[in-house]
């Protein structure tokens, strides 16, 4: 037994698994994160989610359809007029309750990109929101790949960096980061005292003034559309929750009143 | 009039005397504790079940096309749809903890001992049943972790020697998951599996109230009776046990409907993540995990690394795996103390069975986590342990010295 316990703990690290969800993706101090960036979703912040499906169908809507959701109940959940959601963010005849299918061709996408662009209404619960919000800011300029961008989250992924026009040029560049020492602190000339650096590769940074946005409003943006994303795969949770509390108290009064029998009958046996 | 009515029923079906017998006269032991109501909560679980289940069946299309779109259907389209797929997704994990709870507290207080032997072989019928119904089930909404998950199972009957594959062929229905198996095993789920599990669970009822229910204390309240022949330390099933039921299904539909509402992915336990994207037999997902309730045997499956002479080390798994699940059901003979409940056992019952719990609770981490060679070794170790608890049982039992049991229920 005692042996076990050692064997549990010192082959801990093995055991359980660590480490985030977002591949390769580099921080700006240059460590390997391998977590994914955080993204505030609010299901109830509902001028996010309109400005969200503003992008998803100008920039996305596209390539990638929302096959199990509808037009008309997307314009409800999010509060805005069916007219004006169909004249506005619809490009076609389609009516109010179609699915929301595109009209790419599967066996055409496939020879455009190597694999057909995947439906996203599900994205945010497969993927989680995280991953979305920092795949979609980590593109950059990659000549080898056949459309000239990789991506650090998802890489040699075939989709091209839709929103390059909002972020700009970003590009993979290495700079002169201080080195770490085995104790974990920052390494140091044992003679002069200076702090020792080296390069490192990997980091994301966006050409001046080339993109329509600066960092922060582009994020802001990312962020609504990720906003989108999530309500997508989960339309129902405002409402359910908030039956969810009605509920819960009509139980919670329920149990109140059998226990208040439980212990009268309890009486009777002792 | 209402007499009268009763009388005319009575003198062609015995309503008043099956009422008698099962509910009103039902003699039920006092002190019995909380692993007492997992048996309830069951038949609880299993009402939600069997009525979500009729209702998901009016929306659902077991087809390949269109089985996940159709759960998305109803999860969008279908008034209230999410709260009836919710209600069955949520269900059958409160089932499976249900039955593991209950089982658990037989193996405690030695609720399979005589004369309770095919009480307990009933039960674990069910949890058989459950097996087989939790698997199909699980492969309706046509996932990737459904297919997948499906393509692990049934390949293991692949590895049965000489006519491992084409019974495989013949059970599958095609030379690889398809259509055709999904139809299938939406039959089994819907029709086959839950009229047996119905009619196992009304006899595993009749056995009960036939030999009566045990207690903590695991004492035989049948030896003193009053001057009616009722047991001393026993109460009418109703009303005294049932407001106590009530009670404790308040508890348990409050735990339930806050998962419902509020965390129906269950961090991805409940639901999990990759099952959001629709099957696709040309993309193998990194690794594949069970639901979390079969995860001790599947960890017990991968534990088995090693072919002996002919038999490869996936048909010992499976083999294992199987073993596993069946020796439950000869605990009876396996047990050779002469006392009954864990309190008055001597100590190596008592630490056999932690040690029972803690492999159980291990094993079910590693199966849900992807294999490494420390954690296989970790698997194989618990896996031995796992089946110590049963195949000592007849030496600890016979040899360890219990504490006397008193002739009465004490209750504090």
């Amino acid at each position: 037994m005692r042996l076990l316990i050692f064997l549990i703990v010192i082959s801990s690290s093995q055991v359980f698994s660590a480490g985030g969800n977002c591949g390769v993706y580099l921080s700006e101090e240059g460590g390997e994160k391998g977590v994914c960036d955080n993204v505030d979703i609010d299901h109830l912040d509902l001028p996010s989610l309109q400005r969200g499906v503003k992008l998803y169908m100008n920039y996305c809507f596209g390539c990638h359809s929302l096959e199990y959701a509808r037009y008309n109940r997307v314009a409800a959940d999010l509060g805005i007029p069916d007219d004006l959601f169909m004249d506005n963010l619809v490009f076609g005849d389609q009516k109010p309750g179609d699915l929301m299918t595109i009209a790419m061709k599967s066996e055409d996408s496939e020879q455009w990109f190597g694999v057909p662009p995947p439906d996203l209404t599900l994205v945010t619960s497969l993927r989680s929101s995280e991953w979305v919000y920092t795949y979609l800011k980590s593109f950059y300029v990659d000549n080898s790949r056949p459309l000239g961008v990789n991506n650090k989250v998802y890489e040699n992924v075939g989709m091209p960096n839709v929103l390059a026009n909002l972020q700009g040029v970003q590009r993979s560049v290495c700079k002169l980061v201080p080195d770490i020492a085995e104790n974990s602190g920052l390494k140091q000339d044992p003679l002069t005292g200076e702090i020792i650096y080296k390069e490192k590769c990997g980091f994301l940074e966006v050409d001046l003034n080339s993109g329509e946005l600066d960092e922060e409003a582009f994020n802001e943006n990312l962020r609504d559309l990720t906003n989108f994303l999530a309500y997508m795969a989960d339309p129902i949770k405002s409402e359910r929750e908030s039956l969810g509390v009605y509920v819960i108290l009509y139980l919670i009064l329920f149990t109140i009143f059998s226990y208040l029998l439980y212990r009268e009958f309890k009486k009777e046996v002792h | 009039m209402f007499k009268k009515l009763l009388n005319w029923f009575d003198e062609r079906l015995p309503v008043t005397a099956t009422i008698e017998r099962h509910l009103t006269k039902y003699p039920a032991p006092i002190g019995q504790n909380f692993w007492y109501l997992a048996g309830v909560l069951l038949i609880v679980v299993f009402v939600i079940q069997f009525l979500s289940g009729i209702w998901l069946l009016m929306n659902y299309e077991a087809t390949s096309e269109r089985a996940f779109a159709s759960v998305q259907y109803i999860m969008r389209d279908v008034n209230y749809g999410w709260i009836i797929r919710y209600m069955h997704t949520t269900g059958a994990s409160a089932f499976f903890l249900l039955i593991y709870l209950h089982m658990f507290r037989g193996m405690m207080y030695g609720s399979y001992q005589k004369p309770r032997e095919l009480l307990w072989i009933l039960g674990w019928l069910t949890y058989i049943i459950l097996v087989a119904e939790g698997f199909t089930g699980y492969v309706l909404p046509w996932g990737q972790m459904s297919f997948w998950a499906a393509q692990v199972i049934f390949s293991l009957l692949g590895a049965i020697p000489v006519i491992g594959e084409d019974l495989l062929t013949w059970i599958r229905g095609d030379y690889l998951i398809s259509g055709i198996t999904l139809n299938r095993l939406f039959a089994f789920h819907v029709v086959l599996l839950p009229t047996l599990l119905a009619v196992v669970v009304f006899v595993h009822i009749l056995a009960l109230h036939e030999v009566g229910s045990n207690n903590p204390e695991g004492i035989d309240v049948k030896k003193k009776v009053d001057s009616d022949g009722v047991p001393l330390d026993t109460v009418p099933f109703f009303p005294y046990d049932v407001v106590k039921d009530l009670y404790a299904i308040g508890i348990f539909l409050i735990i339930f409907c806050s998962v419902l509402f509020f965390f129906p992915d269950g961090g991805g336990y409940l639901i999990e993540y990759i099952n959001y994207e629709p099957a696709n037999n040309l993309k193998t997902p990194d690794h594949i995990v069970p639901a979390w309730y079969y995860t001790p045997y599947y960890a017990m499956l991968r534990a088995i690394t090693f072919p002996i002479g002919p038999l490869t080390a996936k048909f010992l798994g499976f083999v294992v795996m199987a073993a596993a699940m069946v020796i439950f059901a000869l605990l009876p003979w396996l047990d050779k103390s002469p006392v009954k409940s864990i309190r008055y056992k001597g100590i190596y019952s008592k630490v056999f069975l932690f040690l029972f719990v803690i492999s159980f609770i291990v094993l079910g981490y590693l199966g849900s986590v992807a294999p490494n060679p420390t954690r296989t070794f970790l698997a194989q170790i618990f896996t031995i342990i796992y089946f110590a608890y049963f195949l000592l049982m007849p030496f600890y039992t016979k040899y360890e010295k219990c504490k006397p049991v008193p002739e009465r229920i004490l209750v504090k």
